[in-house]
């Protein structure tokens, strides 16, 4: 069997072929190409810790001019669209959640939501479940945002802005901690609801976080909205006007950057985001600085939603999180144990003691799964960075037959070329930082 | 670069999960709810994915076509007509599923129906291609399928175009769609579709030496059984799945 990966020839066709064997450098530079210019090209990353995960930038440098900047991406593939095909439909929530690893409660929102359509559920899912997918998805554009203005202030130097940025992030995650069990990839939207019902004294730390928001966020504008130096580093930089914007399919903070208040949340809603009063930001400099005071002005907008989110629940209390329909909703319980989250004791007691039935339907349901209409859907969402959508294809069997994922992040990288070229290599960073791709979510 | 498939790690392709389409099964006109049901692409046999005897319940019998949701018919209703009068001639069908609208178009014409959506029906934003591969729809096995926003009107549609297995080739729309230069490179890396006049259709997530389209029907997951407490946890691929 040929090996397909095996080394092959190293003799190169093309090109001068320079031999380094210890000799004094400065000869051998001499000898290079006399009268060679200063074009350079340099590899940036895939490990440089300026861009933001393992991206690979390929720059081509005129002394410090950058005449073409280029993407390598590829070096975070999981095949997770590919393993989804393997696992039934609520198992896909736990793969896709891993993806855009900043904000995996969009991911598993757009997918439920895809999944719901195809099921004709999307009217069953109960108020409270549409309630707390809104205030999760709202905490994590705060949490998301904070770790994009952090790492963009640490990639020009501002590390106090990283050190404040990750101190408040930490706290979202404490909350998702609280609700979900856990920091990241939480697999808690699911198809037909949410997999549990908030805690005791979730509301309260809710409430006590937005109150503590109110007074950081203001410290961030302090920090940086007149700053002479960050003003000077982002202003004018990563300029990306509406009808390149457009073109090039870049959705989210970049967009309305542009001066175009696009957003899904207020165009097509979807989780009931038609009853909740916030404006959508726009910036009119589509340049990096732009992109920051969007994403900063839409932190306080997420704040105003949790707060109208927190009141709903507030009255929803004991209401139910998962779709009424036994053959969907996900049969087990999850409880506090003395070892932490687990299965409920009480299902355990009711299935394995009690009930037969429940007990068959418990296996079949958790095995097997349920099937979904053959069809297609796409619903995307407004996530942090722009629209993220799920692709969802059915054969009307128990696993997804397809779900491909459009990534914002992916698409709006596609703009790094344009927004750089022709501009000072340190500048690529800043409006890299400004479209704010993750990388998880890039090559998925 | 090879095309070809890598036999992976010593294993088969995934089981099928259906068998071709039985000739029997033809387009037909659901009388009841009046649009044509489209011909099934595949037969669903059996429960429990058991395919070697000892099915005892009966239900291993079981044979159900594959129906994808058919064709719908004039008049589709609001502003589903407008796009469809500006694209007659090009469409070959189209499916109203779910409130979303999707047009068959076929590949020949995909350049000049997506100039025509975007020129004229204000489709300004794609939001990308997504490849899907069908092995039992004969003839039509790989699907690209395209998102289109009109931010102007705020609606969405599909545009969804086929190429036989035997002969992956469809136009590139990157001329039109600037936003599809990486979705298309992403369509060839996984599903082997060639869109003929992309400007660098390289590979973008694999590596460029990857031999295979991995997200292909026919391209195995891989995986090595994983032991556990004396137990052995076969991988995802060779694990029972319910047919």
């Amino acid at each position: 069997m040929t090996d397909p990966y095996a080394a092959t020839s190293t003799e190169t066709t093309e090109g001068r072929v320079f031999t380094v064997g210890g000799q004094d450098w400065d000869d051998f530079t001499d000898e290079l190409n006399p009268d060679a210019s200063e074009r350079v090209v340099v590899n940036m990353g895939p490990q440089h810790p300026s861009t933001h995960g393992v991206l690979r930038l390929i720059l081509e440098l005129e002394g410090e001019t950058v005449t073409e900047a280029r993407c390598g991406i590829g070096y975070l593939h999981t095949g997770i669209e590919k393993n989804m095909e393997f696992r039934s439909w609520v198992q896909g929530v736990t793969f896709c959640t891993r993806m855009d690893y900043l904000s995996p409660f969009f991911n598993e929102a757009t997918y439920c939501l895809g999944v719901e359509r195809l099921l004709d559920i999307e009217d069953q899912v109960p108020e409270k479940a549409q309630v707390m997918r809104v205030l999760l998805m709202e905490l994590n554009r705060i949490s998301s945002h904070l770790v994009c203005i952090a790492t963009g202030g640490m990639e020009i130097g501002a590390l106090t802005v990283m050190t404040i940025g990750f101190r408040e992030r930490e706290l979202v995650l404490d909350l998702f901690e609280l609700i979900t069990g856990l920091r990241m990839n939480h697999a808690f939207i699911r198809p037909g609801g949410v997999a549990q019902d908030l805690p005791p004294g979730a509301l309260d730390e809710i409430r006590s976080f937005v109150a503590l928001m109110r007074k950081r966020l203001p410290e961030y504008a302090a920090l940086c909205n007149a700053n002479p130096i960050f003003k000077a580093r982002l202003s004018g930089v990563g300029h990306l006007d509406l009808e390149g914007c457009l073109a090039l399919g870049i959705s989210g903070p970049v967009l309305r950057s542009a001066g175009y208040a696009w957003d899904l949340r207020k165009t097509s809603p979807y989780s009931g985001y038609e009853d909740y009063d916030f404006d959508v930001i726009t910036w009119d400099t589509a340049d990096a600085y732009g992109r920051f005071r969007v994403r900063l002005a839409e932190m306080e907008e997420s704040l105003r939603i949790v707060e109208q989110a927190a009141n709903r629940l507030a009255d929803l209390e004991g209401a139910p999180v998962m779709v009424a329909d036994k053959k969907i909703a996900w049969p087990s319980q999850l409880a506090i144990g003395a070892d932490g989250m687990g299965n409920s004791l009480d299902h355990i007691r009711h299935i394995m003691g009690e009930s037969m039935e429940a007990l068959i339907h418990h296996f079949k349901l958790v095995t097997e799964g349920f099937r979904v209409p053959p069809g297609q859907a796409y619903v995307p969402i407004e996530s942090p960075r722009g629209e993220l959508g799920a692709h969802v294809v059915s054969d009307g069997g128990t696993r997804p037959f397809r779900v491909h994922f459009r990534d914002p992040s992916f698409t709006n990288l596609q703009a790094t070329s344009v927004m750089s070229e022709g501009g000072a290599v340190a500048d690529v960073i800043v409006a890299i930082a400004s479209i704010d791709p993750v990388m998880g979510g890039v090559d998925r | 670069m090879s095309d070809t498939t890598p036999g992976g790690p010593g294993k088969d392709p995934q089981p099928a999960t259906h068998e071709p389409s039985s000739p029997e099964i033809e387009a037909t006109t659901d009388s009841t709810s009046g649009f044509v049901r489209s011909p099934a692409v595949g037969v669903r046999k059996g429960m429990f994915g058991a395919r070697d005897g000892g099915d005892t319940s009966g239900y291993g019998g079981l044979v159900a076509p594959i129906v994808y949701p058919g064709q719908a018919e004039r008049p589709y209703g609001g502003w589903y007509d407008v796009v469809a009068d500006s694209l007659e001639g090009l469409v070959e069908r189209v499916v109203i599923h779910r409130g979303e609208i999707t047009f068959h178009v076929a590949r020949e014409h995909l350049q000049n129906a997506m100039q025509t959506l975007r020129d004229e029906q204000r489709f300004e934003f794609c939001a990308g291609v997504s490849g899907v591969h069908y092995p039992d729809d004969a003839g039509r096995e790989l699907h690209a399928v395209y998102s289109l926003l009109s931010m102007t009107h705020n609606r969405r549609i599909r545009v969804e175009t086929t190429t036989p297995d035997s002969d992956r080739h469809l136009p590139s729309c990157v001329a039109t769609y600037p936003t599809l230069d990486w979705h298309e490179r992403e369509a060839w890396d996984f599903f082997g579709l060639v869109f003929d006049g992309h400007p660098a259709l390289t590979r973008i997530q694999m590596p460029d030496d990857w031999p295979g389209h991995p997200q292909r029907k026919d391209y195995p997951l891989g995986g090595i059984p994983v032991e556990y407490k004396g137990g052995t946890v076969p991988p995802p691929d060779q694990r029972r799945s319910y047919s």
